[in-house]
């Protein structure tokens, strides 16, 4: 056994140095420092690109402040803003209360911001024939009641359904919206043969080639490749397309806000970033990239 | 005395780094018990195995995932085992020298393309085609899958499959063609049978490479955790396990049942890989020591 000391001892220490090595992400972790900030943000796919957007502008202005911006969704958003490796969370639903336990189990308190709205849009071919469509026949074409656009005084296709993946927070705000029609006994979901795809781009390439699909999106993804149908709360209308002005007078049905949670109330750099988030220069962004300001005030 | 402390030095070293993997396959093992078995404890059985996957509402039926990633494997492999074989078959006894060392390189170059690459071409090529010729609901199917998944295993096919034909010593051939067999007659009467072990291997494997193959299925299988239905099954969207884990796992709370669940599926696929690694090298192992034994006597 002796005769085996040097070489576990030569492994044990290229061990050692391999954990050692610094993880730059946890040295610039103090954003209250005023010299040098490091602020980490992640989160909703939806808002990830106003999210670099803004964060792009931010350091123009303010070189000493460094702000990473990821995507992944909303979910992993919250899990990673728990778990302590980001500063700030983007969110396209608000924190549900097991994560808000999970949270002050890890010692903080969130603190949310609603920072931008945002309208989905139900999606679908621009060959497709129909363009409006009553929230409850998306909910049961989504349910998987109607299977054929026929049905619906369409072509004679079948239905294929599209969906983001589960861990996205547009699906649970549809499945909740749409699908459940805001009711809460109501336990319907998706039909097992939605599409669920991975991201909103995936939505938009599939929905802009198939003519038997149908999809929904963030309204600041949707490209002319696609067409946006009118939707109605009541089955007597009106008809409502998804735009700046109907979602801020409220008169599209299915809009929603977009979050950042913080850990804690925002301190030094954090608060500057989220207080220059809500100011008008950076609200404009939110309306060049497609989606809906939050209302001064707000 | 110096030189001496220098070569067990050296010695520990690469015995250590020998046995490094053993010690990583328990640990990822245990790893995986520790926080996939508890899933067990919190859901019952009949619901794992009921058909519905539905995880944000506690729903964790995960037999359209085992039925997904079943159909994506076998039709996979019954696309790349033909081809896989066939190129092996061409380059070990056929083809030129000079076609030989054009072809292998190539191949060698297939196994170097990212999957996500070929599931980027996937989603703009191959699955518009597919619906349009075969006037299907959507491309994104299992077969689409399938098909890249073929892609994937057939340079890992070829490879081991042209080592099984090397290993086929030279006298079986020129005994065959010295009855006047024919060059077909002996690729399939003599040197097919003769390195079968070593082909069921490279089959084994593709299997194994098909089955934990993730980006690529994930972005054109159309992830719909749908149960396998007859042949209808093929080209239909489908959801793999690896898919499932993959674009699951990133969301989940630590220490949930989803996330239990989650790693309940990584031992499932453990479990698996492993039983396709045990068989087929207990297989060989079995069947080579017969066949030396034949050339004894």
């Amino acid at each position: 056994m002796k005769r085996s000391a040097p070489g576990v001892a030569l492994i044990v220490i290229l061990l050692l140095s391999a954990c050692g090595s610094p993880n730059p992400q946890d040295n610039a972790q103090p954003s209250n420092s005023s010299a040098q900030a490091y602020i980490e943000n992640k989160g909703s796919d939806t808002l990830v690109n106003v999210a670099l957007a803004w964060a792009e502008r931010y350091q123009k202005d303010h070189p000493e402040v460094q702000i990473s911006v990821t995507g992944g969704g909303s979910g992993t958003g919250f899990a990673a803003l728990i778990n302590g490796t980001i500063d700030i969370a983007n969110a396209s639903r608000g924190i549900k209360p097991e994560e808000i336990d999970q949270a002050k189990k890890n010692g903080f308190e969130p603190v949310e911001f609603i920072v931008a709205n945002d309208a989905i849009a139900v999606i679908v071919n621009p060959k497709n024939p129909i363009s409006e469509l009553t929230l409850e026949q998306v909910s049961r074409i989504y349910k998987g009641e109607l299977t054929n656009w026929k049905e619906l005084g369409g072509e004679d296709r079948p239905i294929v359904r599209l969906s983001r993946e589960t861990n996205s927070g547009t699906h649970v705000y549809f499945l909740e919206t749409v699908i459940r029609l805001e009711s809460k006994e109501d336990k319907s979901i998706f039909s097992a043969d939605t599409l669920l795809l991975p991201s909103s781009e995936g939505i938009i390439a599939e929905v802009s080639d198939n003519p038997n699909a149908i999809g929904y999106d963030g309204l600041g993804y949707v490209t002319p490749q696609v067409k946006m149908v009118a939707l109605a709360a009541s089955p007597n209308g009106p008809f409502i397309l998804p735009s700046a002005r109907t979602v801020t007078n409220k008169e599209y049905p299915i809009s929603r806000h977009l979050f950042m949670y913080t850990r804690g109330e925002p301190l030094g750099a954090e608060k500057d970033y989220l207080d220059w988030i809500l100011s008008p220069e950076a609200q404009a962004i939110v309306t060049e990239l497609g989606f809906v300001p939050v209302a001064s005030g707000q | 005395m110096k030189k001496n402390t220098q070569e067990k030095l050296i010695t520990n070293t690469i015995r250590v780094a020998g046995s490094s993997s053993i010690v990583f396959i328990l640990l990822i093992f245990f790893f995986l018990m520790r926080e996939g078995l508890p899933a067990l404890g919190e859901v019952s059985f009949k619901d794992l195995l009921s058909t519905r996957w539905y995880p944000i509402e506690g729903l964790f039926g995960i037999l359209p995932l085992l039925s997904g990633s079943l159909i994506v494997t076998v039709f996979s492999i019954l696309i790349a085992l033909p081809l896989g074989v066939g190129t092996a078959i061409y380059l070990g006894e056929i083809a030129p020298r000079r076609v030989n060392e054009i072809l292998k390189p190539t191949i060698e170059i297939l196994a170097g393309i990212p999957s996500v690459v070929l599931g980027f071409i996937g989603i703009l090529v191959l699955s518009p085609f597919m619906r349009q010729t075969f006037n299907l609901p959507t491309g994104l199917t299992a077969f689409t899958g399938a098909f890249l998944l073929a892609l994937i295993s057939i340079p890992t096919i070829v490879s081991i499959a042209e080592d099984a034909l090397y290993a086929v010593p030279d006298t079986y051939r020129d005994a065959a063609y010295a009855l006047g067999a024919s060059k077909w007659q002996v690729i399939w009467g003599v040197v097919l049978p003769a390195a079968r072990t070593g082909i069921l291997m490279a089959v084994m494997l593709g299997v194994g490479r098909s089955l934990g193959e993730t980006m690529a299925v994930m972005m054109v299988t159309g992830n719909a955790p749908t149960m396998f239905t007859g042949l209808n099954s093929f080209i239909s969207p489908i959801r793999t396990m690896t898919a499932t884990i993959a674009s699951e796992m990133g969301e989940v709370a630590s220490g949930s049942t989803h996330y239990h669940v989650l790693f309940f599926i990584g031992i499932i696929l453990f479990v698996f890989s492993l039983i396709i690694n045990v068989s087929s090298s207990t297989s060989l192992k079995k069947r080579s020591a017969k066949s030396r034994a034949q050339v004894v006597s």
